[in-house]
Order: structure tokens, then sequence, then C-alpha cells
């Protein structure tokens, strides 16, 4: 180790065998996108359970609190997902970074190029460095939350969190940049390894119907919380429990069970 | 049943406006500016028949490369109307009535339409050791050939068919920002001698000169390569291919 650095250090890392740590690299950077983007299709679903009834989505969040597993709710289950997911987050932001344009030059010369060359492909490439940049901050910001406030997920809890604590724009900007990163990031990953096998018209209308799909589930779920929160901002704080489920789990806001 | 309005319609041409970049690096004080020039389009006219008559009757001092005029030598690539293509390929007639014409970026310019791409071509051959790498050290020409299997021969023919136009280079979203990138040049060259039975590299050896960020790992698959290879060649699924390959080296 102590050899490779001075070698390095003298210029000279080139002339001796080459890393593997650049395959490495590239494969986390797909393996970590892969990951993210599949858990952001489950997670949507398991939003959109709102629009089946507060019961449906009170069971998906008290399922993933293990209240069904241990008879309690336990929201540090949550906590530990979104911890390792922001784990994983970073893992791919560190390393999609070694792709982005480093200084004005870069940047002025791929716009340039974006603009004059009018090629899908690479404009949407720019897109996804746009969204990319953007969910440094907005993902960030939700995987946060969800890490250390994990209680406050349920049919009213999280009305409240969109709709009185106002973080609906919020919202709306993250699923957004989250549903087209990851559309895009998808298609371009089956392209970049070539599996799955389908032409590329078929890649591109898997892309659109994808991106289509989620972002419609996504904003008809989000406008549902809205509406909850807003019917429910009288009540703000107080929990949705089925009639037919336990009293234990009916507490205050921020009291976790 | 003949139209009596064809020779009518055959006469009746547009005039095309061309605007070219022009710009002399060798000339001391010489700015890049757009210079435009109007001519007649003829019937069948490609755009090195258009610069050619430019150059014939308007401006002797502009610059373009030509040799084969059939999209075989790969030297009259530009950019027109911001891609890359191959002048000699380009119908005029498939473009409207204003049409650009820009060097191809990231070459070395020699000046207004013409860029060394020998250069590069050169340097990138070097750095990849595209050549094939047999188990003797001389050849002896008078023994027979080594049999090869004629879908192999074919395959390795699809892939030497590359002209080094350097459209492709050009297209290149990741070449145009980081200018020690290999290009999909060098990876249809590196999968072209992979599939060659005489030559004894292994894909450790390929890792050595294409497993990085400079190779096949900083390639971005914008595939504009691909979209843009006058030869058609099958850029998008070789690139796929090597990028495996290198990754299990890794």
């Amino acid at each position: 180790m102590h050899d490779r650095i001075l070698i390095t250090q003298a210029g000279l890392a080139e002339r001796t065998r080459k890393s593997r740590w650049p395959a490495r690299l590239d494969l986390l950077q797909s393996a970590t996108g892969l990951l993210l983007a599949l858990f952001l299709c489950g997670h949507l679903f398991f939003d959109s359970s709102i629009l089946i009834g507060k019961d449906a989505m009170w069971v998906v969040s008290k399922f993933y609190e293990g209240y069904f597993f241990f008879g309690k709710a336990h929201p540090w289950l949550v906590s530990l997902v979104a911890g390792l997911l922001f784990v994983v987050f970073m893992a791919h932001a560190l390393l999609a970074l070694r792709k982005f344009p480093v200084n004005y030059r870069q940047y002025r010369t791929i716009r340039a190029h974006v603009r004059a060359m009018r090629h899908g492909d690479t404009r949407l490439w720019l897109w996804q460095v746009y969204s990319g940049f953007l969910l440094f901050f907005f993902g960030a910001a939700h995987l946060y939350q969800m890490a250390f406030w994990p209680q406050l997920i349920g049919p009213h809890a999280s009305s409240d969190r969109i709709w009185s604590d106002a973080l609906w724009p919020f919202y709306l900007i993250l699923l957004t940049v989250a549903v087209l990163h990851a559309a895009i990031g998808l298609y371009r990953l089956a392209l970049k390894w070539g599996w799955p096998r389908f032409s590329r018209p078929v890649l591109k209308f898997l892309r659109g119907t994808l991106f289509a799909f989620f972002l419609t589930l996504g904003l008809l779920a989000l406008a549902q919380y809205m509406w909850i929160g807003l019917l429910h901002s009288d009540h703000y704080g107080e929990r949705y429990t089925p009639s037919w489920a336990a009293p234990e789990t009916q507490t205050a806001q921020g009291e976790t069970p | 049943m003949p139209d009596s309005n064809a020779p009518a319609e055959a006469l009746r041409h547009r005039f095309l406006t061309l605007e070219i970049l022009r710009y002399n690096p060798q000339e001391a004080g010489s700015l890049p500016r757009l210079q435009s020039y109007r001519i007649e389009e003829a019937d069948g006219m490609t755009l090195f028949i258009a610069l050619n008559e430019i150059r014939t009757r308007q401006d002797p001092t502009l610059q373009f490369d030509f040799v084969c005029r059939a999209g075989i030598c790969g030297s009259c690539a530009m950019m027109v109307n911001g891609r890359p293509r191959l002048a000699c390929r380009t119908l005029t007639l498939d473009y409207p009535d204003h049409i650009t014409l820009t060097p191809l970026p990231f070459f070395e310019l020699i000046g207004d339409l013409s860029v060394n791409t020998g250069k590069w071509m050169r340097g990138m051959s070097e750095r990849l050791a595209t050549w094939l790498h047999g188990r003797e050290e001389t050849v002896d020409v008078t023994r027979i050939e080594e049999r090869m299997e004629p879908e192999v021969a074919e395959a390795i023919y699809e892939m030497d068919r590359c002209v080094e136009c350097g459209c492709c280079v050009a297209a290149c979203g990741t070449a145009q920002m980081r200018e020690d990138f290999v290009g999909a040049v060098g990876f249809g060259k590196i999968a072209r001698f992979r599939l060659d039975p005489r030559d004894t590299r292994t894909d450790d050896d390929f890792y050595e000169v294409i497993g990085d960020d400079r190779g096949v790992f900083g390639c971005m698959s914008l595939l504009a390569c691909h979209d843009v290879c006058p030869k058609n060649l099958p850029l998008q699924t070789q690139i796929a291919f090597l990028r495996r390959k290198m990754a299990m080296v890794g």
C-alpha cells in the first residue's frame, strides 16, 4: 500500500498494473442506482396505498414498523431502513459525481453540445445531472426526516405533515425529480450493460411508461394526502387507528409506542 | 404516364444558404466567425459537391477535406446542422435550405472545416495497441494462413468497416468534456481484436488499456456514437459487451 501511494504521488500510477477499482466503482454505481430506483418503485406503491383507504395505508405503515410481527410498533425499524438507504444514497451520489461536469469549461462544452446536436439521449443525460443535483438536497432531506422521525408515518400523521406542515411543495418537487431520475437511470442502465436485451425503441417506451405511471401514481397519492390533511387540519396531531386495531398504537404526536 | 411537367420541375432548384465556420488557427488575429454562401441546388447534390462548388466559384480560401467522395475514406466528416456527418454521403435534398457547417470538435483544427483526425487516431491506436498481437514475433508469409470460421471472420469484418472518420468521437458528450477519453472508435477496435482468434491478448490485457474512466468505464452510454456512425457499426452492443467483460476482470 505504501509503495503504491509513493508511486502514484510520483505520477507513475499509469505505469503499473491497472487498478481494478474503476471496474468495481462502475458496478457499484449501477448497483446502487438500480437498488434506489427499485426501492422508489416499491415506495411509491406503498405510499399510494392511501388511494385504497386509510386502513390500507395504516396496515402498510405498521407492517414496516413490525407491528404484525411483534404485536407492537417499532418505528426504529423504519429508521434503520432509512439509515441504510441513506448510506446507499450517499454512495450513489458520490460515485455519480465522477461523471458531473466539474468546471465551467466542461459545463459550457456539454451544454453547447446538447443544444447543437439535438440528440435525445445526450439531452436526457443532462437532465439526469440536473435531477441528480436536486436530489442531493431533496432526497437527503427526506431520508433524514424519515430516519429521525419515523413515527410520523401514517394516514393522518403523513397527511398533517404534507398539508398542515406545508410540505406538499417539497414532496411535489421530490416526486417529480426522483421519478424522472429513476426512469432515465433505469433506461441508461439497460443500455450501459446491454441487459435486458430489448431494442432501444422498446426501452424508450418502457422509460416513458415507467415515468408516466409512477408520476401519476405519486401525484394521485400526494393529492389524496393533501385532501386528508385539509379535512384533518382541525385535529392536527391526532393519529389514525382503525377501529379493529389495538388501541396501543393510538398516541399523541412524537410519542412512539 | 409520363409527367409533362417533369423537365420544368427539375429546373426549379432551391437556393441554399450554407453558413460555414471560418477560422484559421495558423493566421495571427484570425477569429472564428460564420460566413454565408448562397448556391443553387443541383440534382443529387451532396454537401461535398456544394462545398467544391463554393471553393471553385466563390471562395478558393475555404478549407475542407475529401479523398474518396464515396464514404470510404472518412476524410470529409464535419458537423452538419450540429451533427457529425460525412459530407460526401449527405444529400442537400434531405436538409432545409439553410445549412450550417462547422468542423468536428475534439480534433486538432487545421482550418475552417478541415481537422486532423489522423493525428488523434494514431495516438489512440498506439495507446490501445490496436494491432494483431500474434503468437509469433515474425510472420511467415509463405505459410498458409490459419483457418478461421466464416462467422468469426464476418464478425471481425463487421467491426473492421470503421473508416476512422471521427464522427463517433465528435458526437460523444463524454469526449467533449474529457479529452483523454478513448471514444467509440477505440472500443470498436478493441472489440475487433478481442474477437480475433489469432490475437493472443486476454481480457486482463485489454483491461490494461481500457479498464478505467478514460476507457470503457468512462462511457456514459449516451450512444450518440451509435446514432451517427456513417457505417452503422453496432457500437451500442459492442461497448456494452466490453463493459461487461472488463467489469468481470475487475
